[in-house]
């Protein structure tokens, strides 16, 4: 289980001459479950956008399943925070969800049955098996966002992103959302996840990542009072779990 | 009423018409949903200064014409990807520096000055056969890169980071979209004017999407909306002795405000329920 996914090395980017990430290492084993926290703004959908190829970086080095990041694009998923202005899209949720096939097509090709299938495969996954048909802009944030998730596990991929999953979603799809997540997990693959909950990580994270310009690694779910405050620079809430899960609070100044 | 179906003139500028509906129904449908309607405003407007040159130095128009729309699509596509938040700005003078460079070289061109406005607003009823080859032969081209790159379009004009993580290659592609735009245009150009260009690559497709459910069956309505406002309107013009351009995209503009009454994919909604 000590396969390496994920290496990240003296990594560093910044944003028209403003610093975004710096110096940052990390490196993920193989079914990992990590949660990446920290403030907003404070580079973690960099760090994931960086990971899947979608932005450029200037310095260090990256490697994802071995490979430079967007290279190994059959064998990752991807959910982005919810995504607005494309409610006017006219598509329906089907094809949403087969663009997640695309890893696996050359240029020139045509989805498959096998895609297809897959695709019917993630809508259930994520309980929207009945609305193949829908136009994207009928739905609900909520459904919508399951739309997304189903869109990144059509690809079955070893490794899923996610940031913000629960943003938009209520609360009994959020339960079983998690314990979709846990399930993969469980399944080997390896699940990298930006949340504010920090509920979650009592329940499923293996080990937590908080970024904030650097990146603190801890590679137990325990997140310790020092992390966050180095994170966050100030004061936070803390949440623990042992027997009892239980908060930890600190007076802000 | 046929018998007008005589004159060469009539017959070569319906079918222009119709050859120009399907450029701009297929890439107007692609500049609607990817918001790229003020770069393609830049292209048309730019590409007098192609015309301005080809006067000048004694060559085609139209040559001269692509040759500018494609260079500032080219531009404009890199401004907009690496300056995003002064995008706009840039795009905005290249429209201008090119139109204005068009009209000084026309000054400096010696003799009979041609006829401005034919290309600001469109001489369809001047339209030679030979045109009519070229038309047909940039819908062939059109046709067959969105066929062979249809899904990755769709990806990119979705969610075009997205499409990135997954490998397409939506650089490459969204400079393709604009030499495609750039081509459309040029073609539009003979037609209904550079001016007018605007109209016919977004009414058709704004018309198409909101009651359709696929960009695939956008683009197919578009082209079919296209074909009826220019068809419609080079008739009206001929009858009621007005200028083509204009009254093509009056034709639609009329459309587009009783389409404003008409809620939006409402069909669609009720097959939902």
């Amino acid at each position: 289980m000590n396969k390496k996914v994920i290496e990240v090395k003296d990594l560093s980017f910044s944003y028209n001459g403003h610093p975004v990430l710096e110096g940052v290492n990390l490196s993920v084993d193989k079914g990992d479950f990590l949660a990446v926290l920290g403030p907003n703004g404070g580079g973690k959908t960099t760090l994931i956008k960086i990971l899947l190829g979608i932005l450029p970086f200037q310095q260090g080095k990256v490697y994802v399943l071995g490979q430079k990041p967007g290279k190994a694009a059959h064998r990752t998923g991807y959910v982005p925070q919810n995504v607005t202005g494309s409610e006017k899209f006219p598509i329906n949720v089907l094809d949403v969800v087969i663009m997640g096939r695309l890893g696996f097509l050359g240029r020139f090709k045509k989805y498959s049955a096998r895609d297809h299938s897959m695709a019917v495969q993630a809508l259930e996954q994520v309980g929207m098996s009945d609305f193949h048909e829908h136009m994207i802009g009928n739905l609900s944030g909520g459904q919508r966002q399951r739309v997304l998730i189903a869109r990144a596990l059509a690809c079955d991929p070893e490794i899923l992103f996610l940031d913000e999953p629960t943003a938009s979603i209520d609360q009994p799809f959020q339960t079983r959302l998690y314990q979709l997540l846990h399930d993969l997990n469980q399944a080997g693959k390896t699940i990298v996840v930006i949340s504010h909950d920090l509920s979650v990580l009592s329940s499923h994270a293996k080990s937590v990542a908080c970024v904030n310009i650097n990146l603190y690694f801890h590679d137990s779910s325990e997140i310790s009072q020092e992390m966050l405050e180095k994170a966050y620079h100030c004061p936070v809430e803390l949440i623990t779990h042992g027997p009892i899960p239980h908060r930890v609070l600190k007076d802000h100044h | 009423m046929l018998e007008v179906l005589q004159y060469e003139f009539m017959r070569n500028a319906l079918l222009a018409g119709l050859l120009v509906s399907i450029a701009c129904g297929i890439i107007g449908a692609l500049v609607v949903v990817n918001r790229i309607v003020f770069i393609s405003g830049g292209i048309a407007h730019a590409s007098y200064g192609g015309i301005g040159l080809a006067f000048f130095a004694g060559f085609s128009p139209y040559l001269g014409a692509i040759g500018v729309a494609l260079g500032s699509a080219l531009i404009m596509g890199m401004v907009s990807r690496s300056r995003k938040h002064r995008a706009d700005t840039v795009i905005g003078v290249i429209w201008a520096v090119g139109m204005s460079a068009g009209i000084i070289l026309i000054d400096f061109t010696p003799g009979y000055n041609v006829d401005l406005m034919s290309y600001l607003f469109g001489s369809i009823l001047m339209v030679p056969a030979t045109s009519l080859w070229t038309m047909s032969a940039m819908n062939l081209l059109i046709l067959l890169l969105i066929f062979l790159f249809y899904k990755d379009f769709l990806a990119m004009s979705y969610d075009e980071e997205f499409a990135l993580a997954m490998g397409v290659p939506v650089g490459p592609l969204y400079f393709l979209l604009l030499c495609m735009v750039a081509m459309t245009v040029v073609m539009t150009i003979q037609i209904v004017g550079l001016i007018l260009v605007i109209a016919l690559l977004t009414i058709p497709s704004y018309l198409a999407e909101k009651y359709t459910t696929s960009l695939k069956t956008m683009m197919a309505w578009a082209v079919i909306i296209s074909i009826v406002f220019t068809q419609s309107g080079i008739w009206l013009s001929f009858y009621l002795n007005l200028s083509t351009g204009a009254t093509i995209v009056l034709v639609a503009a009329v459309f587009f405000f009783i389409s404003g009454l008409v809620p939006q994919r409402i069909i669609f909604r009720k097959a939902d329920q």
